[in-house]
């Protein structure tokens, strides 16, 4: 797995990782230079230091930390649902910190896939239409929308489920619809928020065997956690606390 | 098994449809990479909003489903509207009814009757005729297409003579009020709709031969003491004596008849010397009034006609539409009324779905939702719920109007395009009661909603 010189305090070689791209090398998924989240007020709370992080395609990160770390600050911004502070963060080699909030939305649409922990699936409507729900906003063809969402749902193996509603379904399957959703769109990137945190143990075994079997398949996975036993699956672990992100050694 | 290597799969999908994935875009360009581009960011984002990305048919399906989702909450929310629509087309519905009615009522009568008269003029600060009505006006105005009946009427001057059944001078009594003394013609009975309960009226005869013949109103008849006519009593104007030859009722013009003595014209010429006849009235064919209008005064007076003041009855659509105007007002204010509390329900309950639902605002916002989409649907929640209340609430506006009317023996009268208005109505009103919970929903924090739970 590559590694940044250091994730903490040095900032990368911005020139080299821009000549690299255009040389045709394939960009890190996720690259956070010098990104920091400062919430205005009295003192100011530093919520995330300026830190650097790469991930790269196909890694499987896991990101852990006591709550009021810094965790959820991290995912918005990874998750582009808020802006740093300072720095920039490339998703996919595109710059997002001066990007429209349309275009934005847009790559959130097309490049992040979410799981949540509270899956947040649509009661009333079907496992397939739930899935689809996806494809509306990230632009993938109408006429492709059904056979993406079958070929996700086949991938979490949940063929047998298609007419549900999320009412009937146990915990694990909802989890499972939930990351559905989130390939669907074929993103660069699943960030995983507590993916685990509602389910029992066997239902948690089941979706981090999901996880592993999507990172054999190649998929780029970030997966924010309080868990040990989720985090040990994760091939990098990255460690937050009080702002400051540190890569834990395996 | 598709999603195996997202990177090397996502090549034919580029091809395919270069505008459908954002990403495509700019691996193609490595510029796009720099962010010095902004101008490649922008078109980037501009392709990506084309293609499919969540386009109309896409928001109507999303706000479709938003809606069926709570079919009993939709029934609720959608009441409010439904009664202020109805009410609003049952107000209106029947106050057009019921002016339909009463215009019918009045057409009866009065769109059927004119009269004509002499112009008069103030000279020397005494009213005088311009010129008198020819004696034989009845006769020249019945050859007048549309006219159905006509009779003279002129109120006669008996000098001061009374009239009385029996004459006796009882200086002990006080003098008994005198009825009034009119002479008419043989026509007259049918132009102003009377009917007499006892004998006849009397005929062209009696008025050329001047016969001492009079037809004494109903009220007049019974105060002078006479209650048939089969023993041809008699009574006195002054000295003379005249046979009372039928009692007059029910008319429908110049109720003053009523308390009158009638006199043939004839008669009253050679008693009383009557001048000039007063008025003509005339019975005309429905719809006849500007014709008759216009041709009378010709008939009467050729060498003058503006001599000859005619009154002629309004159109009937003239009519009807002041009296809806004063029924409408207070019935539209009710209705308005009824559709701010709809109105207000819509808003309430849309807001309570915002609130509700911000777990899955926050999803879609996840999944890439812009907050204009976000916004968009729940304001096209708000105009179909409002326009459901709408057609619901005019079909049945529609149908109490119908079976009120039916009820009542009515003929039902509604304006189709206040209908089809007031259904509009209600969309107009959801879209002004979507506006508010459309900008909450817009304005949602993604990531605290999704923290927050569903």
């Amino acid at each position: 797995m590559r590694l940044t010189g250091a994730l903490v305090g040095r900032p990368t070689d911005l020139p080299g990782s821009g000549v690299a791209v255009a040389d045709g090398v394939t960009p890190p998924v996720v690259e956070l230079r010098e990104v920091s989240r400062v919430f205005p007020s009295d003192p100011p709370v530093h919520a995330l230091r300026p830190s650097n992080l790469l991930v790269h395609d196909g890694d499987y990160l896991s990101i852990v930390g006591p709550s009021g770390s810094g965790k959820s600050t991290l995912l918005n911004l990874l998750g582009l649902l808020d802006r740093p502070t300072s720095g920039e963060y490339l998703l996919d080699g595109v710059p997002t910190g001066t990007a429209s909030e349309a275009h934005r939305s847009a790559l959130r649409g097309g490049r992040i896939g979410f799981v949540f922990q509270q899956f947040h699936l649509l009661p009333h409507r079907t496992v397939l239409e739930n899935v689809m729900l996806a494809t509306l906003y990230s632009g993938v063809p109408r006429a492709e929308r059904r056979r993406r969402a079958l070929d996700a749902l086949d991938r979490v193996h949940l063929t047998h489920r298609l007419d549900f509603k999320p009412p009937l379904l146990s915990g694990g399957e909802k989890q499972r619809v939930a990351v559905a959703r989130a390939v669907v769109t074929q993103p660069r990137m699943l960030l995983a928020d507590e993916p685990t945190g509602n389910l029992d143990t066997t239902n948690s075994a089941g979706v981090m065997a999901l996880f592993d079997e999507l990172h054999r398949d190649g998929l780029t996975l970030v997966v924010i956690t309080h868990d040990p036993k989720v985090s040990a699956h994760a091939r990098r672990r990255v460690r937050i606390e009080d702002g400051y992100l540190r890569e834990i050694d395996r | 098994m598709t999603l195996t290597r997202p990177r090397a799969d996502r090549g034919p999908d580029a091809h395919a449809d270069p505008h459908a994935d954002p990403s495509a875009e700019a691996h193609a360009d490595p510029h796009a990479l720099h962010g010095t581009d902004a101008r490649a960011d922008r078109r980037a984002a501009a392709r990506a909003r084309r293609g499919d990305r969540f386009a109309l048919r896409d928001l109507v399906r999303e706000a479709a489903a938003g809606i069926d989702a709570r079919p009993g909450r939709l029934f609720l929310t959608i009441l409010g509207t439904v009664l202020g629509i109805a009410s609003v087309v049952v107000t209106v519905g029947l106050a057009q009814t019921a002016a339909g009615q009463i215009a019918a009522q009045f057409d009866a009568v009065s769109i059927t009757q004119a009269t004509a008269s002499p112009r008069t003029m103030t000279r020397g600060g005494v009213q005088q005729t311009v010129a008198p009505l020819p004696w034989d006006a009845d006769h020249r105005a019945a050859r007048v297409a549309g006219v159905e009946a006509a009779g003279l009427v002129a109120a006669v001057d008996v000098a001061g003579a009374r009239v009385t059944a029996v004459p006796v001078n009882d200086p002990s009594q006080p003098l008994p009020v005198t009825p009034p003394v009119f002479a008419g013609t043989e026509g007259l009975l049918d132009a102003v709709r009377g009917t007499t309960t006892a004998g006849r009226f009397f005929d062209a005869g009696h008025d050329q031969r001047a016969d001492r013949v009079v037809v004494l109103g109903t009220r007049a008849a019974e105060r002078l003491g006479i209650s048939r006519v089969d023993r041809q009593p008699s009574i006195f104007i002054g000295d003379r004596s005249y046979t009372v030859i039928g009692i007059l009722d029910g008319v429908a013009r110049r109720a003053d008849l009523l308390d009158a003595v009638v006199l043939p014209m004839g008669t009253a010429r050679t008693d009383f010397a009557l001048a000039s006849p007063d008025e003509l009235h005339l019975r005309i064919a429905v719809g006849a009034g500007p014709v008759v209008g216009e041709q009378v005064p010709v008939a009467l007076n050729p060498n003058s006609p503006e001599s000859v003041n005619v009154q002629v009855p309004p159109t009937g659509s003239a009519m009807r539409t002041t009296i809806q105007a004063d029924l409408n007002t207070i019935f539209l204010a009710l209705g308005g009324v009824a559709l701010l509390i709809g109105g207000l329900g819509i808003a309430n309950v849309t807001l309570l779905s915002v609130m509700e639902r911000v777990g899955e605002i926050g999803l879609r916002r996840a999944l890439g939702a812009r907050r204009r989409d976000i916004g968009a649907q729940f304001m096209l929640e708000s105009v179909t719920v409002g326009l459901l209340g709408g057609l619901i609430g005019a079909a049945l506006g529609v149908a109490v109007v119908v079976a009120a009317s039916a009820a009542q023996s009515w003929t039902p009268i509604l304006d189709l395009t206040i209908v089809l208005g007031s259904a509009l109505g209600g969309g107009v009103i959801g879209l002004i009661a979507g506006i508010y919970p459309a900008l909450k929903a817009a304005s949602v924090e993604p990531i605290a909603a999704l923290r927050g739970g569903l």
